[in-house]
């Protein structure tokens, strides 16, 4: 993915330039990128050709002593995963549309947040810096200690959010439940989202700082007001950073395992069982490490494949623009 | 041509560094002289076990020459460091395993079994209580592990609540207990405090509801059973509390961090369904004399085929790593940790029973809360399925109770046939 994503732009082509004597290449440069290439091996690769490995493999708690030496049984765990008939492959349908729903929401309000504090944090006034350095707070936080801090403030009987709805300001009579059933998703979004934001807020600045003045003055003259130049100026040239940040935030979404677990713990709601949550379920705690890799392995397949049509959609668009 | 040199000798450092790395030696070591210890959280907290453990280690360094280095694993890890340990094959000598997961352990093949000539050596078979034992790995095999400390379940009541409510005995049967729920649910206070979202506690209520409908988890062959109308019937009975019967407060159903004990301690609930909760309440400010313990409940008129179970066999066991380097010095160790002395010591101090016959009649645990956990495992406690699915059952019932809990808050009593259904659909899962 790191790859595709730092791919120079299409660079203008090189002016041709009179090739230079050849000379010996030297064996610097390549001795230089072999602790590269032993780290990407060893942090990105081995670890993925082993979990294709044991996709294949029937790894339960009778072999995982001597792992390597688990029954093979070809694509069977692919089959279970996938046959939508069986209970293991609705529930990963289940949590596989809970986890499109849950990134949909969570992106479009992430992006949505963090767009309009840049743009309203663009103009200098007192208190710029504080305010942004706030924005940024949720960023900054250890996941475990913010996430649990909500976990409190979510509690149905002893939680703040309750004890300001029912007891403050009476919106509500019966105290609702956050944490479990239905409204456990809305937790989750909202969690997710106010962690989320702040990068879409820092990449955004980041981005509007480098769009020119004088644009915004031309705009001006022309008479085009405040949703006129956002249309017309800010969105176009944020496109390249939009084109990362989006990517970016699906990809944090979809895979964010710290948020759910931290949230609700080993055995989250049904209406909140993220895909993450459920493959770490099937894999580490009913003890299937087979299975949870097939699911893995088709996850990747499913994100790079997205990953990819974006990638070539907004390039094409950009190219085509 | 120098600089070439070098950096291959750097490239060559490198990957021998990350080779090394990878082959590098675990924790244990191979001396004979020191020993790794895992022991589960068994009190208040990971330092408050440390400080109950490191006189006692120290003792055993004095008797032996065998440094003990030990670490607590809280709950929540234990059993994914254990199969980490048990992949890898580096890891501690001695490790504590909660007595439910034996079997599932046992099944990794990754601790020395506890055969005659071994069980031998740490005062032979009959030193352990014979229910306690039972419950350290699956029949007709050697066990996986010795047990260590046993606990089971108990009917825990509030004596002022129940006096003021007119109530003068507790509750013997579900119906009572039913009855007596209603006439103490009042006035902001609750009948019963339950732990609606704990996926290890649902699990073992509802293994003994199910006992006592006559209903079964895993057939003779070990292969699931889920989907039956007894289970349902059990699981029923567990949710109905809140669902029907609506004793115990609908903030129950998301508790999964020991919070009904807090209710229970601070007069929010009047009873409480838990093993050896004395030691906690003590804790909590609450007075010994504040509260009664009896017998979990039975039904009044259990159906054919009911058994008189209460409780499961619930224990801490400890075993021994296969990969251990000084498996000697480790077989020591659990000798030393089972020794009538060590058993009356950290017994007393994690409020649990000794799992040897020879400290039955102390004492020191005769205690009412004591007696009644020491007759129920005597007489009307089974283990749990010992089975390798067992932590697979653990996790997917107890998913599918705090889904019926989450509704449950709602006002919403589940159908025999809804459960059966979702429990079928959990059965599909076992693998």
């Amino acid at each position: 993915m790191t790859t595709t994503l730092s791919a120079p732009d299409e660079a203008p082509p090189e002016p041709t330039r009179k090739p230079r004597k050849r000379r010996r290449t030297p064996a610097l440069p390549y001795l230089l990128l072999i602790p590269a290439i032993v780290l990407e091996l060893a942090v990105h690769v081995i670890p993925m050709l082993t979990g294709i490995w044991m996709s294949l493999r029937e790894l339960t708690q009778f072999h995982i002593r001597d792992w390597s030496g688990a029954p093979f049984i070809g694509l069977d765990n692919y089959k279970v995963s996938l046959d939508v008939d069986s209970a293991t492959g609705k529930e990963l349908l289940h949590s596989f549309w809970v986890t499109i729903a849950c990134t949909i929401l969570v992106v479009g309000l992430s992006y949505g947040l963090g767009l309009a504090a840049a743009v309203l944090l663009q103009r200098p006034f007192r208190g710029r810096a504080l305010l942004r350095t706030l924005f940024l707070t949720p960023y900054a936080l250890p996941v475990y200690a913010a996430v649990i801090i909500w976990s409190f403030l979510l509690q149905r009987d002893t939680g703040a959010l309750n004890h300001v709805l029912v007891d403050q300001l009476h919106l509500v009579d019966d105290r609702p439940f956050w944490l479990i059933g239905g409204n456990s998703f809305w937790s989750l979004v909202i969690v997710m989202v106010w962690k989320h934001w702040p990068f879409a807020f820092l990449c955004l600045m980041a981005g509007l700082q480098g769009v020119p003045q004088d644009l915004y003055e031309a705009a001006y003259m022309d008479g085009a007001g405040f949703w006129r130049r956002l249309r017309a100026v800010t969105l176009p040239m944020l496109r390249p950073v939009n084109q990362v940040l989006l990517l970016v935030l699906f990809l944090w979404t979809f895979n964010d395992f710290n948020t759910p677990y931290v949230l609700f713990g080993k055995s989250a709601p049904d209406q909140a069982d993220l895909i993450s949550i459920h493959i770490y379920e099937s894999s580490f705690v009913t003890w299937n490490f087979g299975l949870g890799s097939a699911m893995s392995v088709c996850l990747l397949l499913f994100l790079s494949i997205v990953s990819g049509l974006y990638l070539f959609f907004t390039r094409k668009a950009r190219a085509d623009a | 041509m120098f600089k070439r040199r070098i950096a291959t000798v750097a490239a060559a450092a490198l990957l021998a560094s990350t080779l090394a790395a990878c082959g590098g030696s675990g924790g244990s070591g191979g001396d004979s002289k020191t020993l790794t210890y895992w022991a589960s959280n068994q009190s208040i907290s990971l330092a408050k076990d440390a400080e109950i453990l490191k006189p006692e280690l120290a003792k055993f360094e004095k008797q032996t020459g065998i440094k003990v280095k030990v670490e607590v694993v809280p709950w929540s890890d234990l059993l994914n460091r254990l199969l980490a340990a048990a992949t890898s094959g580096q890891g501690p000598d001695v490790v504590n395993i909660g007595n439910t997961w034996s079997a599932s352990l046992q099944a990794t093949d990754a601790f020395v079994p506890f055969d005659d000539a071994t069980i031998g050596k740490v005062g032979g078979t009959n030193r352990f209580v014979p229910s306690a034992l039972a419950a350290a790995g699956a029949k007709g095999k050697p066990p996986t592990a010795v047990p260590l400390y046993s606990l089971a379940y108990a009917l825990y009541y509030n004596k002022k609540m129940f006096a003021e409510a007119g109530i003068t005995k507790p509750p013997a049967t579900w119906e009572e207990l039913v009855a007596d729920g209603k006439k103490l649910t009042k006035g902001g206070k609750w009948g019963l405090a339950q732990e609606g979202a704990h996926v290890s506690a649902h699990s073992h209520h509802a293994f003994i509801l199910s006992q006592q409908y006559g209903g079964e988890w895993f057939d003779a062959e070990g292969k699931p059973t889920f989907d039956t109308p007894q289970n349902a019937e059990a699981i029923k009975r567990y949710v109905d509390f809140l669902a029907a019967d609506k004793i115990t407060n609908p903030g129950n159903a998301e508790y999964a961090q020991n919070e009904s004990v807090t209710d229970f301690a601070s007069g929010k609930a009047a009873m409480l369904l838990w093993q050896a909760a004395g030691q906690q309440l003590a804790l909590h400010g609450m007075k010994p004399d504040q509260w009664g313990v009896a017998p979990v409940p039975f039904l009044a008129n259990p159906p054919a085929g009911g058994k008189k179970v209460d409780s499961m066999v619930a224990g801490i066991n400890i075993a021994i790593f296969k990969h251990s380097k000084n498996q000697e010095g480790a077989l020591n160790f659990v000798k030393f940790m089972t020794s009538d002395e060590e058993q009356t010591v950290l017994n007393k101090a994690y409020g649990s029973l000794p799992s040897v016959v020879t400290l039955s009649d102390d004492p020191a645990f005769a205690g009412p809360e004591q007696k009644v956990i020491a007759d129920t495992l005597a007489a009307t406690a089974a283990p749990l399925p010992q089975v390798p699915e067992e932590s697979q059952y653990e996790t997917l019932i107890g998913g599918v109770m705090n889904d019926l809990f989450a509704a449950a808050a709602k006002g919403k009593s589940p159908s025999v046939a809804e459960i059966q259904d979702k429990l079928k659909t959990a059965e599909e899962q076992v693998k």
